[in-house]
């Protein structure tokens, strides 16, 4: 369904994705693993449109990025890793705003929003103002953003950075409700746990460069848990350089 | 063109400007508040009776006749408040700033100058101590000295005791001089002028001595006066239509606040670039055309909001009317709505921070409503100031709206200033299509 072709982007001297190719199937969830950064964030930014690749192509469906990119974008939805949300509006009013960048309007935009916000539980504060939610219904309402136009591909910028376990769990159970519905998941995470949790497959990514394309339950039986092989792959040395 | 996503932008903009609702009342009110104060300061009100005396002390160390007439005319003139003071008194006065000037009369003032009116020698210097910060209340007492003193001064040259003693005097000196057709044509003149005072003498009071001067009540029909009066007609919209200071005050405050809205609306488009939103918009099947496009009719309309809330105060609570086009009053409005909403796109584009660039334009802006007339009228600058002010579009924004309201020009007067504001507005919008950084 996804698939990445030589990605490249090169800021100033450093190469932040460095010529990287995957292709992800439809109702896979994959996991984009690596240490701060590896190029995570750049990647995901490159594949939703945002930024402009130096090289490389990305599809999804046969939709090229580069040449049809209104199409392209109109099947992915993007949970940033910053909240992007108004915190002085509504939930209401935010994602009238997002269904409304896709061209939903009315009726349609009124069920979809009301079905976005049942599905992370916030169906009974969609009247409140942002600034007022905890940070985990927050993030929920982050998710829900991205689900309005249906999307087929979800990006998942660390979805879950700075939040409680209990909220954690509850974006979970929305991320597996996803998954059950078929929608095609690619997430940026840097707990172990989680990618074990909810991904069929990973990639660890450093450097700009992807160190290993696997089944989880493959790495696990190779390298006795994620966080092992995350360690042997990536090394142990700190990395205090700027996420991109 | 996505349309959907044009509108919903649009609300979104309008949402987050009434979310913060003290800022909505601060950016009404405040502009309608400043241009109620500068209406009234700059006699908003049109009686003349309320308007501010000048202060101003005389230092009287000659008590003659002459001194103590200019001080009672100057006393009886309606724009100005005497006191009486000694020299010392009125200096302190007027460096702390109780009078704005002191005229000074020095003893001899009366006789000097009643001899120097024929002979132009041995002229008496009245002082004048002024406060520098009132200058042009320093000119307006010079042009009541200078014409309160002709007035007595010839007076006392024709009719008074001074007069009689300088005439008589300057009459021996002609005697014992050589005559020439000019001298003797000088003492003709001399020589009239004291048969004259003998007979005003003698009609006055047939028992007074020769000599003696006139009483005081017939001396005021005798000497120089202003050979005319002036009649101030306002030149307003229509005949006896009183000229309303608000008018130009609203038009003044109204542009500076669409401006300052403007500069909201840019720095707001600064921080949503560091927010996570921005990823969400980037990541929307959105060019950069329909985003800019969208800010664009937002500001606009936020700014024909607050414009239109200023101008109905002005019209309901302080009496401003349209006296001329409609159509042009409008066309100026939107016009200027435009220019605030390209205004603010520009300063987006060519802005790093949000807090420097929120300092420097409010600096700009302000510069440029001062110099375009927005607070007070462009006549009372400098001639250069003036020149400079018709290259700013906040000049034609304001004489736009001055046109159509007190004024009373036609929609032809408002065509030029539409078509620069729009220029402006083009203008602004180029530079910020030309720096927009739409790709990361």
């Amino acid at each position: 369904m996804l698939r990445v072709d030589r990605l490249s982007k090169r800021y100033g001297e450093r190469m932040a994705v460095n010529a990287i190719s995957f292709s992800i199937e439809q109702g896979e969830t994959v996991g984009l693993l690596g240490p701060n950064g590896a190029g995570k964030t750049t990647a995901i930014a490159m594949i939703s449109g945002i930024s402009k690749p130096d090289g490389g192509e990305v599809t999804l469906g046969g939709l090229s990025l580069a040449r049809s990119a209104n199409a392209f974008k109109r099947r992915v939805g993007l949970v940033p890793q910053d909240l992007a949300l108004y915190e002085e509006l509504s939930a209401w009013a935010n994602l009238q705003l997002f269904g409304g960048l896709y061209g939903l309007a009315a009726a349609e935009l009124r069920r979809r929003a009301e079905a976005a916000l049942a599905l992370v539980g916030l169906a009974d504060r969609s009247a409140d103002r942002v600034k007022t939610f905890s940070g985990g219904m927050k993030r929920r309402l982050n998710i829900a953003g991205a689900l309005l136009h249906e999307p087929d591909l979800i990006l998942l910028d660390e979805p879950t950075v700075g939040v409680d376990p209990q909220s954690r769990n509850a974006i979970f159970d929305n991320l597996e409700e996803l998954k059950r519905r078929g929608k095609t998941l690619l997430y940026t995470t840097h707990y172990m746990e989680e990618a074990e949790r909810l991904c069929d497959r990973v990639l660890i990514l450093d450097h700009g460069r992807i160190l290993a394309d696997d089944k989880v339950a493959h790495l696990k039986q190779q390298y006795v848990n994620l966080e092992t092989a995350f360690m042997q792959l990536t090394g142990r040395a700190l990395r205090d350089g700027a996420e991109s | 063109m996505n349309t959907t996503a044009i509108g919903s932008l649009i609300r979104n903009d309008i949402r987050l400007y009434f979310a913060d609702r003290r800022a909505v009342i601060v950016g009404v009110l405040v502009p309608i508040l400043i241009a109620a104060f500068f209406g009234y300061v700059f006699s908003g009100n049109g009686r003349s009776e309320d308007l501010g005396k000048i202060p101003i002390a005389i230092v009287d160390e000659d008590h003659s006749s002459v001194s103590r007439a200019i001080t009672a005319d100057l006393a009886g003139d309606p724009l100005l408040q005497v006191s009486a003071l000694e020299y010392a008194e009125a200096r302190a006065q007027v460096k702390s700033g109780k009078q704005n000037a002191a005229a000074v009369f020095p003893q001899g003032f009366g006789e000097q100058s009643t001899q120097s009116l024929f002979s132009g020698a041995n002229k008496p210097k009245v002082e004048l101590l002024v406060d520098p910060s009132q200058n042009s209340d320093a000119r307006v007492i010079e042009g009541l000295l200078a014409q309160y003193s002709m007035q007595e001064i010839s007076k006392e040259a024709f009719n008074g005791s001074y007069g009689r003693q300088a005439i008589d005097s300057y009459l021996e000196q002609l005697d014992k001089l050589e005559q020439t057709p000019l001298r003797a044509d000088l003492r003709t003149f001399l020589s009239a002028a004291r048969k004259l005072n003998s007979q005003i003498d003698s009609a006055a009071d047939p028992g007074r001595a020769p000599g003696a001067g006139a009483s005081s009540g017939d001396r005021a029909k005798f000497g120089l006066s202003i050979p005319y009066t002036v009649a101030s007609t306002p030149v307003t919209a229509r005949d006896n239509a009183p000229y309303n200071g608000y008018a130009h005050s609203f038009a003044g405050m109204a542009v500076q606040f669409i401006l300052f809205a403007g500069i909201d609306a840019g720095v707001l488009l600064l921080l949503t670039r560091q927010r996570g939103v921005w990823q969400r918009l980037r990541s929307a099947p959105l060019s950069r055309s329909e985003f800019m496009l969208a800010r664009a009719l937002a500001t606009t309309l936020i700014g024909l909001f607050q414009m239109t809330l200023i101008y109905l105060a002005a019209l309901l609570v302080f009496k401003v009317r349209v006296e001329g086009s409609w159509a042009g009053f409008i066309a100026v409005g939107i016009s200027l709505c435009l220019l605030n909403a390209t205004f603010g796109l520009m300063l987006a584009t060519l802005g790093r921070s949000a807090s420097t660039t929120r300092g420097l334009a409010m600096m700009a802006t302000l510069l440029l409503v001062m110099v375009g007339g927005a607070w007070v009228p462009a006549f009372v600058f400098p001639r250069w100031l003036q020149d400079v002010s018709r290259y700013l579009p906040t000049r034609w924004a304001v004489d736009g709206l001055d046109g159509a309201t007190w004024r009373g020009l036609p929609f032809h007067a408002a065509v030029l200033p539409t078509l620069v504001l729009v220029g402006s507005a083009a203008t602004c919008l180029l530079v910020a299509i030309w720096r927009f950084r739409w790709d990361e």
